[in-house]
């Protein structure tokens, strides 16, 4: 996600569209990515720790960015990272 | 003769542009290829703009990691001039050869414009040849071209006299006080979102003083690196 002090000019057009299409309850958009990686066999804390370490040194900016979430998103209750944890 | 190379990566748009600017400026270019690591003993790069790897990720992303890179930040902490024009100052920063980042355009539309610039540092291997506080007009044309760094870096980069271009009349694109170039604390590394390439040539430059294209003001960008190697 872009950072909160960073200006989001893609979530503030989105923000101005919305009310046009009848969404006026939403009073802000911040627009992030999220990035869908796949290995073979399961996925084990070494890999979710090999995605975390690719999320912060490749996948984000840290200057503009934070990564907000690091999970198997085959498991529901996934384990999150947050990311304080990542440095 | 002094040979200034000029990195090619996929989907880079001006390579041909610097190449020349280098030749009229009086050196000779060098092409060189992002997948080799290998500088071809050139005495100085540059890092053309365009949208290496389509910008995917983000602008500058993804060059960072090509085989010319590592030898490109070798050089550069040895005190090689380098260069970023545009998705080059992008590559750069996401090298962290220079601090913050760009980000979209503050208006989402894509800037294409002869776009005003004070020189605010000729203390770098590349405006040596500006004057102090002298104003020059080069070609501004970019999507992501928003600089942004938090606070105690900008302040740092002010303090430290390396903010090396700022926007005049007009911030064409959000840009956190004005930034328009900035260079690293030794001078030899400098990146700046307008095209000085574009306007080396007159006939095909932005209108100045001597009439309608004639501007030629990107010019010394590369004959002041040219002196820079020689002293």
């Amino acid at each position: 996600m872009p950072k909160p002090e960073i200006l989001d000019p893609q979530g503030k057009a989105v923000a101005g569209a919305l009310p046009r299409l009848g969404f006026g309850q939403f009073t802000a958009v911040r627009q992030g990515k999220r990035f869908e990686l796949e290995v073979d066999g399961p996925v084990t804390p070494e890999v979710l720790a090999a995605a975390a370490e690719a999320a912060t040194q490749v996948l984000s900016n840290p200057v503009i960015e934070d990564v907000v979430r690091v999970a198997d998103s085959e498991a529901d209750a996934a384990a999150t990272i947050s990311s304080g944890n990542l440095a | 003769m002094t040979r200034i190379g000029v990195v090619t990566f996929p989907g880079t748009l001006d390579d041909r542009d610097a190449a020349r600017a280098v030749r009229l400026a009086g050196a000779e270019p060098v092409a060189l290829w992002h997948a080799d690591a290998d500088l071809r003993g050139v005495d100085a790069v540059v890092l053309p703009g365009g949208f290496s790897y389509g910008d995917y990720l983000r602008a500058g992303a993804i060059s960072r990691f090509a085989p010319v890179m590592g030898e490109v930040v070798e050089a550069a902490g040895k005190g090689m001039p380098v260069l970023g024009i545009c998705n080059g100052f992008q590559v750069l920063t996401e090298a962290h050869l220079l601090p913050g980042s760009m980000i979209k355009n503050d208006h989402l539309h894509f800037v294409c414009r002869e776009q005003v610039l004070a020189v605010e540092s000729t203390e770098t291997a590349w405006t040596g040849e500006y004057q102090p506080g002298e104003r020059i007009t080069i070609p501004l044309k970019n999507q992501d071209g928003q600089y942004v760094a938090d606070e105690r870096t900008l302040d740092e980069l002010e303090g430290e006299g390396r903010v090396v271009f700022r926007y005049e009349d007009t911030n064409p694109n959000g840009s956190r006080r004005g930034i328009a170039g900035i260079s690293n604390a030794r001078g030899n590394v400098v990146g700046l979102m307008p095209h000085p390439e574009h306007a080396v040539e007159a006939g095909f430059g932005p209108d100045g003083a001597r009439g309608p294209r004639s501007g030629t003001d990107g010019l010394r960008f590369f004959t002041s690196v040219m002196r820079a190697l020689v002293s």
